[in-house]
């Protein structure tokens, strides 16, 4: 067994708000490997980018702080670091890039200028020489005439431009891993398969590790090889990509699969979760997803106690009570037809 | 049958104003000359990737962006003839669904009055009768009458679309445009969303044109399927034929690059180079000849030599296809990002028709090189 490049364990995240206290992040263990992508799926409120910011420990704190857990870094707990030594980490070992952008680059400074500035911060070269890094990086990423948009201000750039620029920037300084938070999301899908196979690209010749935050489980299956499914502040499955999209465990995973749209197998009607998302100030008691969950409704145990994580198969875990004693039946809801038909008959 | 809804030929172009006086130095062609139908009940899914003019085609036909020519028929009549009191009676049968849930919600109206306001305005009803209207549509969305009290704040991402579709009903239309009614929202709460549009369609027989970038839910909810490219309609077909069947390479290489949610599925992905020209200055002949792959395989094939019948296999399109056989003149040419390759001479030169190709019929493309 390998030792992971990144190890978290029962990390937990909570921030003191004058409305009382949020925890966004509870008992979050992962591992990712050299050279492995492990993708962090999960809807809006789920705690997954805060995970990965508290990695880099960029949770502004107060109001955030971590209540527990440690961040593992080649065996080195980030969190017990200085400041000082911090700084060396991020961006020099721990890259990131976000979803935005737009916003992650300043606006009065030219491309050329940020990725310069990230290079010496870290590195020990001179100006020119700096320069030369900026221009390779910006040629790696598949920047035509680096030589000349080095120059250039991000508003003369278009978003797929700016996110390979970002990328660039993160990659100057060869880290190991590299947290990418919704790397795409903004950017239409044909600039979006250019940026995954971009970055599929740059890893397989570097070696390079990737924590890949996202929403889409598209670009989950086509990136990933590891996955774990976050719902209302936790892990709820975790599995090598393959295991996880042929046999999902978990209900919320199984509904996120069968809610989805895909190409190819038109019209129906589609299997949805119901309820909405919960907000990390109401999490509801017992297991998180019970109110939504089709599996056992009104099964008291859910309502009262918090399912562990668990190994249900090898590498292979979910926290569910019910995995067992619970067949794969689908639930069929009423079709358009159906629904038409009644209408029909009304009037 | 005549459709409910005809476009034709409509263009909705933008002036580039520049000087201090403010002259018009030339236009951004956001939508040029796009044409459909839409029938009762039916859905026309609108695909394309941003900048492509797909929103413009939604706000246009509405008259909520004036357009510059083209005719908007509905039931027969000329829409773009109405006037005042007339035109605001049309309105009621025509109504909109915005992406954002959360700017299209004015935060410091009740709910029960942005969705009683439009009953009030068009004189539908008053007082309790229109309470009671908007507690029937609260419920017939999915919320609780209750909620007509609340805020817009009060409210998720999902529940806002919600109410933003009671205020779309409100009026009982025939004809809503959806722009991009759920990409805003999580992925478990866009199926929900989309189930509603869809129940609404079957109970009410409304029509949609139905406006979004996400392939997979345009081809679920859509009768036929429209893909804009640079202001123009370049492919339409129904939904399933233009995924089985696409005419078009820039379908073609859309459908390549949506991902999709099958981690044991290696596609063989056409990725495009370069990025959308800008529509204020679109590249001459076909759109979309500077990032064709098609029209590249097909020149180094040697299909430039006149009237040849070729077969290419190219990426992404299902099988081998045979060229079209008539004289491309050559080749050409061109330079896209920092390379150099060889295209057709027509699709460089010439603006291809929109064109019924083999298939299912209805289907069209606007492409000089496949069948």
């Amino acid at each position: 067994m390998p030792t992971p490049l990144l190890e978290l364990r029962n990390l937990s995240i909570a921030f003191d708000t004058e409305r009382g206290q949020i925890r966004p992040v509870q008992g979050v263990s992962l591992s990712i490997f050299p050279g492995q992508t492990l993708a962090v799926v999960g809807e809006s409120g789920c705690g997954k980018s805060v995970t990965a910011l508290s990695i880099l420990r960029l949770i502004p704190g107060p109001p955030g702080r971590v209540l527990g857990g440690e961040v593992l870094f080649e065996g080195r707990d980030l969190l017990a670091l200085s400041e000082k030594q911090m700084r060396a980490v991020r961006g020099k070992d721990i890259a990131m890039i976000f979803q935005e952008p737009m916003t992650s680059l300043n606006p009065v400074f030219t491309v050329g200028e940020q990725i310069v500035e990230a290079v010496q911060l870290h590195q020990n070269v001179g100006t020119r020489e700096a320069y030369q890094i900026a221009e390779q990086a910006m040629h790696d990423v598949g920047i035509a005439d680096p030589a000349k948009r080095v120059h250039e201000y991000p508003h003369r750039l278009s978003g797929g431009m700016r996110q390979r620029v970002m990328i660039a920037m993160a990659l100057s300084c060869q880290p190991k891993l590299l947290i990418a938070d919704e790397p795409t999301t903004a950017l239409d899908v044909t600039i979006q398969a250019q940026i995954l196979e971009l970055l599929r690209k740059l890893q397989e010749e570097r070696g390079m590790a990737v924590m890949l935050i996202t929403h889409d489980l598209g670009v989950v299956a086509e990136n990933a090889d590891a996955v774990a499914v976050m719902y209302a502040s936790k892990i709820v499955e975790y599995a090598a990509v393959n295991d996880l999209f042929d046999s999902p465990k978990h209900p919320y995973t199984e509904g996120l699969f069968r809610a989805i749209p895909r190409l190819g197998r038109a019209g129906g009607r589609l299997q949805a979760i119901a309820g909405t998302v919960p907000n990390p100030r109401r999490f509801p008691a017992g297991c998180k997803f019970h109110p939504r969950c089709p599996r056992m409704s009104g099964d008291a145990l859910c309502a009262q106690k918090e399912p562990e994580l668990r190994e249900i198969a090898p590498g292979h875990w979910a926290a569910c009570h019910h995995i067992e004693n619970f067949g794969q039946k689908p639930i069929t809801p009423p079709t358009s037809d159906a629904i038409r038909a009644k209408a029909e008959a009304r009037t | 049958m005549s459709a409910l809804l005809q476009v034709r030929d409509l263009k909705t172009y933008f002036p580039i104003r520049s000087g201090v006086l403010s002259r018009t130095v030339g236009w951004v062609k956001a939508v040029d000359g796009v044409s459909f139908d839409i029938g009762a009940g039916k859905t026309l899914g609108l695909v394309g990737e941003s900048g492509c003019g797909k929103t413009t085609v939604g706000r246009s036909i509405l008259r909520l962006i004036p357009l510059t020519s083209g005719s908007v028929t509905y039931n027969g009549e000329d829409f773009l003839a109405y006037r005042g009191e007339a035109l605001r009676r049309m309105r009621r049968k025509m109504q909109i669904i915005f992406q954002d849930p959360v700017s299209s919600l004015n935060p410091r109206m009740r709910i029960g009055n942005i969705i009683g306001e439009p009953i009030e305005v068009h004189k539908i009803a008053a007082g309790a009768e229109k309470r009671k209207m908007v507690a029937s549509l609260l419920q017939r969305v999915g919320l609780d009458e209750n909620d007509a009290g609340k805020y817009p704040h009060e409210f998720s991402g999902g529940q806002r679309q919600r109410i933003g579709i009671a205020r779309a009903i409100a009026l009982s239309p025939d004809f809503i445009v959806c722009d991009e009614p759920v990409s805003a929202l999580d992925v478990s709460i866009q199926s929900q969303i989309l189930n509603l549009l869809a129940d609404l369609r079957a109970e009410r027989n409304i029509a949609y044109l139905f406006i979004a970038h996400n392939l997979a839910v345009v081809e679920h909810f859509s009768d036929e399927v429209a893909v804009m490219y640079l202001g123009r309609i370049v492919e339409k077909a129904e939904a399933r034929e233009l995924y089985a069947n696409p005419k078009h390479p820039y379908t073609t290489a859309l459908l390549s690059a949506a991902p999709e949610p099958d981690p044991r599925r290696k596609r063989d992905r056409i990725v495009l180079g370069g990025e959308p020209p800008s529509p204020a200055n679109p590249p001459g002949g076909c759109p979309f000849h500077p990032r064709c792959q098609l029209t590249r395989d097909a020149a180094a094939q040697g299909a430039a030599a006149p009237n040849t019948a070729i077969t290419l296999s190219p990426r992404g399109m299902n099988g081998s296809i045979s060229l079209r056989v008539i004289d491309f003149g050559g080749t050409t040419e061109v330079t896209s990002g920092d390379a150099k390759f060889p295209v057709l001479s027509k699709c460089a030169a010439e603006v291809p028709p929109l064109e019924a190709k083999d298939g299912k019929p209805g289907h069209v493309a606007a492409c000089w090189v496949t069948k």
